[in-house]
């Protein structure tokens, strides 16, 4: 509350004057006001968040860190973070049960999860939005199996699905970025078809048909950018399911094989040791929770800056 | 029906144009194929249209006027829709005969068509500059930036767009209704095409800018010649810009003429009841008067009139046959039984 509106003094129901309602309607509007600009307002928090748990220790790995991710000192093991009894300001936030240093592993994590999050995204949106524009644009045969598709991924057990795909060929950096990307497309299909079957129906499309354009260009020109607001907020939301999944099926073991350091597996290695050692699972699983809460943050704040309805109020 | 393309309506208005139709249709027919049974929306239409003429379309809704206007350039709605018969000719060429390659070419560029909101028609994300190029350069792809450039530029000028090399940066939520017509307008006319179908373009817009855009219209008409099909259930806009109206009723074209044979003498019952129910400025009655009933469904038609029904002349011939259409006089003509004796004359 600002100083402008000093507090009501105590005593005497609030609203028994008119004066006083009106008062109160202004100050209650004028705190609304307030609430719907700070809904606009970037989250920094978040990008801040973004920005330094996940992207640049993803891109500096090598130049930020100064221990070996995958090779640890063994009489080091399980040394507690810094600021606790026994700690060592060379592991910031203590080593695991083979003396890696924790925060190197969560930096170099970051990139495992930076990459197959970037990856599965890339080929999920392309595949999707590919399909969702002929679904929605063409309709008839094409909507009905891509739907079909669409219907059927979505209702696959993603975990039981990779753990089969695991067992029958192995985990790998390939595999889990296959599995993902399998799981991810059918979202953003069905947001793609949903939205592509609308704008097919605006007056500005049928202007183009009418101009002579070909299906394609219409689809390019006409179609994909005005569906291009819903495909960067998906995205972004994407991003932390992926992360999520990636993690999950790294803890189960159908994921990034050991000893790469996803956070998944870091959170999986520190369950035996949970009641003694309990940094060696609690520091990657913070890191995924603010990374995942963050993005989804960022990508509903995203949703409303992008909506020009919203922007042309602001 | 009997083709109206062999009897003296079909040969134009001496005077108006070159003589020599720039299009002409033939009997054409689009059905509908849907789950409730065939809809023949579009069922023997057939007029032609004279370099520099404007053609008038009217019609209540649901008579077929945009299923018409959609046939002619083969945009009807796929898959429900097909073409059974007739001709659409365009220089010569019969446009229902070509393949979708070659029509796309031909759209835009020799047929083009203002939408029923022109307001809506831009994309909302383009500037004008990148959507007048695109609608250069989709039938000419060689064209340089510069080249395009000029030609946007001259496209804005030729519809009187003030300050032509502002606008090109300005996006559609800039600019004002009427502007937006304007540059619609222009896109439509970038290549000069010998036809231009409007299919209600006045329908969401207030009077006054209703006014400015037909005048836009026949600016652009004198100017390049083109030839204007204007579809409307607006007998005021008809009286306003056509030189040429046909009636449109439950699929086929009831009776056509000059303008002012029409308005002073309908010479079929329906063309009659549209007029009449007309708001007429000065009318102290306080409600307007309607026609009764509704159009037939277009599902199931009977072989006789189809508005006998609803005719309050009708005859029990009216219900068996289907009446051939009559000359009135040179151009002028009607698909009526009684529409030589036109008990229905206004004094």
């Amino acid at each position: 509350m600002s100083l402008r509106n000093p507090p009501r003094p105590a005593g005497g129901l609030p609203g028994t004057e008119t004066s006083d309602v009106d008062e109160l309607g202004r100050h209650r509007r004028r705190n609304m006001l307030r609430w719907a600009r700070r809904s606009n307002r970037p989250p920094w928090l978040s990008i801040f968040i973004v920005l330094f748990v996940l992207v640049l220790p993803a891109l500096l790995a090598n130049l930020i860190t100064v221990h070996d991710p995958l090779r640890g000192v063994l009489g080091d093991r399980l040394t507690p973070p810094a600021w606790m009894e026994g700690g060592s300001t060379t592991y910031l936030l203590g080593t695991d049960k083979q003396g890696r240093d924790i925060l190197t592993r969560i930096i170099f994590g970051a990139r495992i999860s930076l990459t197959v999050s970037t990856l599965t995204i890339l080929i999920g949106a392309v595949v999707g939005s590919t399909l969702g524009l002929l679904a929605g644009y063409f309709g008839g045969w094409i909507d009905r199996l891509v739907s079909w598709m669409i219907d059927t991924f979505l209702s696959l057990p993603h975990v039981l699905l990779a753990l089969v795909i695991v067992a029958a060929i192995g985990p790998s950096f390939v595999t889990i970025i296959a599995i993902i990307a399998v799981t991810i497309w059918a979202s953003f299909a069905r947001q793609v078809r949903g939205e592509t079957l609308s704008v097919r129906e605006t007056e500005y499309v049928a202007r183009a048909r009418v101009a002579g354009a070909p299906p394609w260009r219409i689809l390019l020109r006409h179609v994909l950018p005005n569906i291009a607001n819903t495909l960067i907020v998906l995205a972004t939301l994407q991003v932390g399911v992926v992360i999520l999944e990636e993690s999950s099926l790294s803890f189960i073991g159908a994921g990034i094989p050991r000893p790469n350091p996803s956070w998944g597996v870091m959170v999986a290695d520190g369950r035996d040791q949970i009641l003694t050692s309990w940094w060696v699972s609690f520091f990657p699983g913070l890191a995924i929770l603010l990374v995942v809460l963050s993005l989804n943050l960022l990508g509903d704040w995203l949703r409303d800056f992008l909506d020009p309805k919203m922007r042309q109020r602001g | 029906m009997s083709d109206l393309s062999s009897t003296p309506l079909a040969q134009g208005r001496a005077g108006t144009g070159s003589g020599s139709p720039v299009l002409e249709v033939k009997d054409l027919r689009t059905y509908l194929y849907t789950r409730w049974g065939v809809t023949k929306a579009v069922d023997g239409v057939s007029f032609h249209l004279d370099r520099g003429e404007t053609l008038g379309i009217v019609g209540e809704s649901g008579s077929g006027k945009s299923m018409l206007a959609l046939s002619l350039v083969r945009l009807t709605p796929e898959p429900a829709s097909r073409n059974e018969g007739g001709q659409v000719l365009l220089g010569g060429r019969d446009l229902l005969a070509l393949s979708e390659k070659h029509m796309r070419a031909i759209r835009g560029k020799e047929i083009s068509m203002i939408l029923q909101d022109p307001q809506q028609s831009l994309n909302p994300v383009f500037s004008v500059g990148n959507q007048l190029r695109e609608a250069i350069q989709v039938h000419d792809r060689s064209l340089s930036g510069e080249a395009t450039r000029d030609r946007s530029l001259a496209a804005l000028k030729s519809v009187r767009v003030p300050a032509p090399e502002r606008r090109l940066r300005s996006f559609p939520h800039q600019l004002s209704g009427g502007m937006k017509q304007r540059i619609v307008g222009a896109m439509a006319m970038a290549y000069q095409p010998q036809v231009l179908i409007a299919d209600e373009p006045t329908t969401a817009l207030d009077v006054t800018i209703q006014a400015q855009y037909l005048r836009l219209l026949e600016d652009l008409q004198e100017r390049t010649g083109v030839g204007i099909i204007l579809i409307t259930h607006d007998f005021g806009v008809i009286a306003e810009s056509c030189d040429r109206v046909a009636v449109m009723y439950a699929g086929r074209i009831v009776e056509q003429g000059p303008v002012a044979a029409i308005f002073d003498n309908p010479r079929h019952p329906y063309t009659r009841a549209l007029l009449e129910s007309r708001p007429k400025a000065g009318s102290r009655k306080a409600r307007l008067q309607s026609i009764e009933g509704q159009p037939p469904s277009l599902n199931d038609l009977s072989p006789g009139c189809r508005f006998a029904e609803r005719c309050s002349y009708a005859m029990s011939r009216c219900e068996e046959e289907y009446p051939p259409t009559v000359v009135i006089d040179g151009p002028h003509g009607a698909a009526c039984w009684r529409s030589e004796e036109a008990p229905w004359a206004i004094n």
